[in-house]
């Protein structure tokens, strides 16, 4: 029996050979529909049901929704002024953040790529993905304990008669930016490790003084490495809502979300399309600024 | 069939675009038909089967523990999944899954289960332990919906306002050390609310108290100038307030942080934060548990899942919570008054029922179970305000 199964199975193993021999598109074909149809489907579908929600309304009792087309939920977002604070809000720490990792990312990621011996640059980079490991919540939580008022970063600032920042919006930024420093590091290291140093050298020796080969040469070079980290911080920071709710009480435009979806989801829909427009527009200036012309 | 298609390929990538065109037009049409809802008179259970080997529940965090839930699995053969649930918008949304065979829902979200068609009547005839539940907890607003019994009341408490009674002196007896801005500006950043649209009630009963003018009556039915007056209470604590609370082991940190020194909690904090050593205290029993306002508070509810896929094991859940010494247990596990009168020979301190007031009706008079605000308070008039509204004000109120 058993050699009869296997004979059957490497039967139709040959069977689908035959069937792919010569047919380079069948092959591309077989091999992409999984991938293509979960990003169609479970990615695009999904956003084109979010879309379609946006514009649908509630039963205020039954909290069901009412699939009747209708704009104001995108009124109510526009007119009240608490809508614009918090998207401003989001909008800006998500900025913060982003210059904040791209300044302290880029001189380790020089020092990486340019500088540091094989063994050192080993360590960094396991280093720097080592945080990676751990989850997500017991990192935002530890911050939560080190920010506390009775915390860490209260009594070592204590004996210099200073004080941390405690919750707030202070917290999200620094936070943030601890979270996300990896994802504009990789890049930015990658980015740097593929200048040549030759190009470096030759700059040196038609007379450049160190700033101006950084300032001509290298940060043109890696300047879409650091658009492509950025990418990642921003959106990153635009979408969370754990880190705001456990060392802050701010509202972020996920928290509004999260509170709407229970019983409000046209109009949570309505908000989850405000970060899909900020990122668009966001990815349209980098393209301006020409990050992704050397790609 | 393979071998009479032309050209697999372009089959493929047909098959690929006639699912997005499917795609799209679910999202267009919509689909489904859960706008439906409405009282369906449903047909109730007639009799207790054989249980269906698990049982799948939505409850608040100390609901269902292993002290009680391992037993019942063993006496039932029903396996119990359960999934804890921080707020009630959570429960619903929860429920609106259709994974789950019961819940246990507060007032606040009765309602909405019940209009959105998410749950099925309970025939009590089939829960032999119901004969017993207090009779003040029998056919209420939140729980029997036009005559018919929507499910099993489980306890009930009141919301606490508690304090560190080291920062804290002396001991308050009013909600005005949250609530009025001049009293808890003392407190400025170390005060914690619950971040739920109910404090919208909790600042109501206030109100109800000290502003009489306002002819608040229940604190979910206000009307737009009654609601005002809430929230303007409200908006102003917010500069006072140090942080709203969502997860109880976030407030537990606050408070043993040294970050918050008064504010609403559940009893589930203030027992937590006292096993940890917190100096934390709670109105005393000589002023009868409550601030003099009086307090919002739940009583909450076993609900039936509309197409439950375990009826049976739900029904004997429902039946196994409010067993005499099973809801002592969880009683006292929890901190709130049982709903089972037998339940008050069972406890493991004898003073249990007293000291919680489960037997004096009274006492309940002064707490405002959570119920879900709507626009019908009643009058006729539709002139309240209803749950969306509650919670645009609270997402205003907080900024």
């Amino acid at each position: 029996m058993a050699s009869e199964a296997v004979a059957e199975r490497r039967s139709a193993g040959h069977r689908l050979a035959d069937l792919l021999h010569g047919r380079p598109r069948l092959q591309v074909g077989a091999l992409l529909a999984g991938p293509v149809g979960w990003l169609v489907i479970g990615y695009l579908g999904s956003l084109a049901l979010l879309l379609v929600a946006a514009f649908w309304s509630v039963d205020p009792l039954s909290g069901s929704t009412v699939k009747e087309f209708t704009l104001e939920n995108f009124e109510s977002l526009v007119n009240e002024p608490v809508y614009r604070d918090i998207v401003w809000r989001t909008v800006r720490t998500a900025l913060l953040v982003t210059i904040t990792d791209a300044v302290i990312a880029f001189p380790i990621a020089f020092y990486m790529a340019k500088l540091a011996s094989r063994r050192g640059k080993a360590l960094l980079v396991v280093g720097i993905l080592l945080p990676l490991w751990s989850s997500y919540l017991v990192k935002v939580y530890a911050w939560r304990t080190l920010l506390s008022a009775n915390g860490a970063i209260n009594w070592a600032l204590d004996p210099i008669g200073l004080s941390g920042p405690g919750y707030g919006q202070t917290a999200v930024w620094l936070v943030m930016s601890y979270l996300w420093l990896p994802y504009m590091i990789l890049p930015i290291y990658a980015g740097l490790e593929r200048i040549p140093d030759s190009l470096i050298s030759a700059s040196e020796d038609l007379g450049a003084s160190p700033f101006t080969t950084f300032r001509r040469v290298i940060l043109p070079l890696s300047f879409p490495a650091v658009v492509a980290g950025s990418i990642f911080t921003f959106s990153l920071t635009l979408g969370d809502y754990i880190t705001p709710r456990l060392v802050s009480s701010d509202q972020f435009i996920g928290n509004v979300i999260y509170s709407n979806i229970a019983n409000n989801q046209p109009f949570a829909a309505a908000l989850a399309l405000v970060p899909i427009v900020v990122m668009i527009a966001y990815l349209l200036v980098a393209r301006r600024l020409g990050a992704f012309e050397h790609v | 069939m393979r071998k009479r298609d032309g050209n697999p390929a372009r089959t493929a990538w047909l098959v690929v675009a006639g699912l997005v065109v499917f795609m799209l037009a679910l999202a267009g049409c919509g689909g489904g038909d859960d706008t439906t809802g409405g009282s369906d008179s449903s047909e109730e259970l007639q009799k207790v089967g054989k249980g269906e080997g698990e049982v799948s529940l939505i409850s608040w965090a100390g609901y269902v523990e292993p002290g009680w839930s391992k037993p019942f699995e063993q006496k039932t053969g029903c396996k119990v999944n359960n999934k804890e649930a921080g707020t009630s918008d959570e429960m619903v949304e929860l429920m609106k899954t259709g994974q789950y065979d019961g819940v246990s829902a507060s007032g606040n979200a009765t309602a909405r289960l019940v209009a959105a068609g998410l749950v099925a009547p309970v025939n009590v005839d089939l829960v032999p332990n119901y004969e017993t539940v207090f009779e003040d907890l029998k056919d209420q607003p939140y729980n029997t919906f036009d005559g018919v019994n929507y499910g099993i009341p489980h306890g009930r408490g009141a919301n606490l306002l508690m304090w560190n009674g080291d920062d804290v002196k002396p001991a308050p007896d009013s909600w005005n050390v949250t609530l009025d801005p001049k009293v808890a500006a003392k407190y400025k950043g170390k005060i914690s609310q619950y971040d739920d649209p109910m404090s919208i009630a909790e600042a109501a009963v206030y109100l109800k108290f000290h502003e009489p003018d306002l002819g608040i009556e229940n604190p979910y039915e206000l009307n737009e100038e009654q609601f005002n007056a809430a929230i303007d209470l409200l908006e102003e604590q917010s500069a006072n307030v140090g942080e709203y609370w969502s997860e109880a082991a976030k407030q537990i940190s606050a408070y043993a942080g040294g970050d918050i020194q008064v504010g609403t909690t559940w009893q589930y904090q203030y027992f937590a934060l006292k096993e940890e050593g917190v100096p934390v205290q709670a109105s005393p029993a000589s002023q009868g548990f409550l601030p003099k306002e009086g307090a919002t508070g739940w009583s909450d509810t076993w609900m039936l899942a509309k197409d439950a896929k375990h009826p049976n094991c739900m029904y004997e859940w429902m039946n196994w919570i409010i067993e005499p010494k099973v809801n002592a247990e969880v009683a006292e596990w929890f901190g709130e008054a049982p709903a089972q009168e037998l339940a008050c020979k069972e406890t493991a301190n004898k003073n249990f029922c007293a000291e919680y007031h489960a037997e004096e009706p009274d006492f309940w008079n002064r707490v405002y179970y959570w119920e879900t605000p709507l626009a019908d308070c009643g009058n006729g008039e539709e002139d309240c305000m209803d749950y969306n509204d509650w919670v645009k004000a609270w997402t205003t109120i907080k900024g």
